[in-house]
């Protein structure tokens, strides 16, 4: 895909379970996007309570973590120019638990409300954190209900081992190099998280190992097929 | 939170003998880990304001330590633990940590709910 077509877009619905997932998944998509006026809504389930790096030294305990990530969150939403993020008040670590008609219903009805033009999760089954999977699930089985003619497009980010085996080669892939300083920005923004792996990362890049500058220069999605 | 000094949770411990409490307890080894060390089963457990009374709770060990709280009807204990805080509402957290920081146990006790 060419990386022009972004510029049709209307209205793009980022959902992810756990701040950061964004920044992880499609920081320099979301970047190019709102550089281009596009608006984004970021629908992001939990604070990810249950998180288990507390930042190194310790900047948080069980109990306060999910403040610090809030403000994480909304750092991060400020470098890539999100300007309407909905917490879902979910918990983390819970979501396949829900009530999934009930999940469904509420994302369902926040799509109804923003009439994106094109949704960005994770790919269903193959997302490895029962998280991103009970929440893509719901995303896609919200989408279904929608009338194929308004129905949004689905870009997914899939990240099983056998992802390529199972879906073939992703068939979206976006050029970010002209914003990959917003993705690293984004992602150092969820400090409590990504400070060791960044620190590592950034060495990577600047060793220009294939495979760390590949993570600044392309974001890969699959089309779904609602 | 700070490493764990023995008497000032003991002295929490036996403060709050006999009295009605919410319990968060867990232990993980977070979600990733099975997928880095393929075939290995990964446990944990968690437990969010379940209501408890003990009859004696006790702080052990050298570092990390173990607390083990004696009920009318049974046990809870953890072990693993490293640090603490009471925090400015009068809860007790207690916390394990690994090598590299991150969170592998918790208990927690508090008078009013955790927040959800």
């Amino acid at each position: 895909m060419a990386q022009g077509e972004l510029h049709k877009e209307r209205h793009v619905a980022v959902i992810f379970p756990h701040p950061d997932d964004e920044s992880f998944v499609a920081a320099g998509t979301i970047a190019l996007l709102s550089q281009n006026g596009i608006p984004i809504t970021y629908i992001c389930g939990t604070l990810g309570e249950m998180g288990r790096r507390m930042g190194n030294p310790i900047l948080a305990n069980r109990e306060t973590l999910p403040q610090l990530r809030k403000k994480e969150l909304d750092k991060a939403c400020a470098i890539l120019g999100i300007e309407d993020v909905r917490l879902l008040g979910l918990r983390d670590k819970t979501l396949e638990f829900e009530d999934e008609t009930w999940l469904i219903s509420k994302i369902s009805n926040l799509l109804k409300e923003i009439q994106p033009s094109l949704v960005i999760t994770f790919y269903p089954g193959h997302a490895i954190h029962p998280d991103h999977d009970a929440l893509a699930y719901a995303v896609v089985k919200a989408l279904a209900r929608f009338p194929a003619e308004t129905r949004p497009g689905v870009w997914c980010q899939a990240i099983s081992h056998q992802r390529i085996e199972a879906l073939g080669q992703p068939d979206v892939v976006i050029d970010i190099r002209a914003v990959a300083d917003k993705k690293i920005a984004a992602m150092k923004a969820h400090l409590s998280q990504t400070k060791e792996m960044m620190k590592e990362l950034e060495q990577k890049i600047a060793a220009e190992e294939p495979e760390a500058l590949r993570w600044v220069q392309y974001e890969e999605f699959w089309t779904y097929r609602v | 939170m700070k490493p764990i000094i023995t008497v000032q949770v003991q002295a929490f411990l036996n403060q709050y003998k006999n009295k009605d409490l919410f319990l968060h307890l867990e232990t993980t080894s977070g979600t990733y880990a099975a997928q880095q060390y393929e075939k290995r089963v990964v446990p944990g457990a968690y437990i969010r304001n379940g209501l408890i009374r003990y009859q004696q709770g006790k702080i052990k060990g050298n570092g990390p330590y173990r607390v083990g709280l004696k009920m009318k009807l049974g046990w809870i204990y953890a072990e693993g633990l490293t640090h603490f805080e009471i925090n400015h509402q009068g809860r007790l957290l207690l916390a394990g940590y690994d090598s590299v920081g991150n969170l592998t146990v918790a208990l927690q006790l508090s008078e009013e709910p955790f927040e959800l």
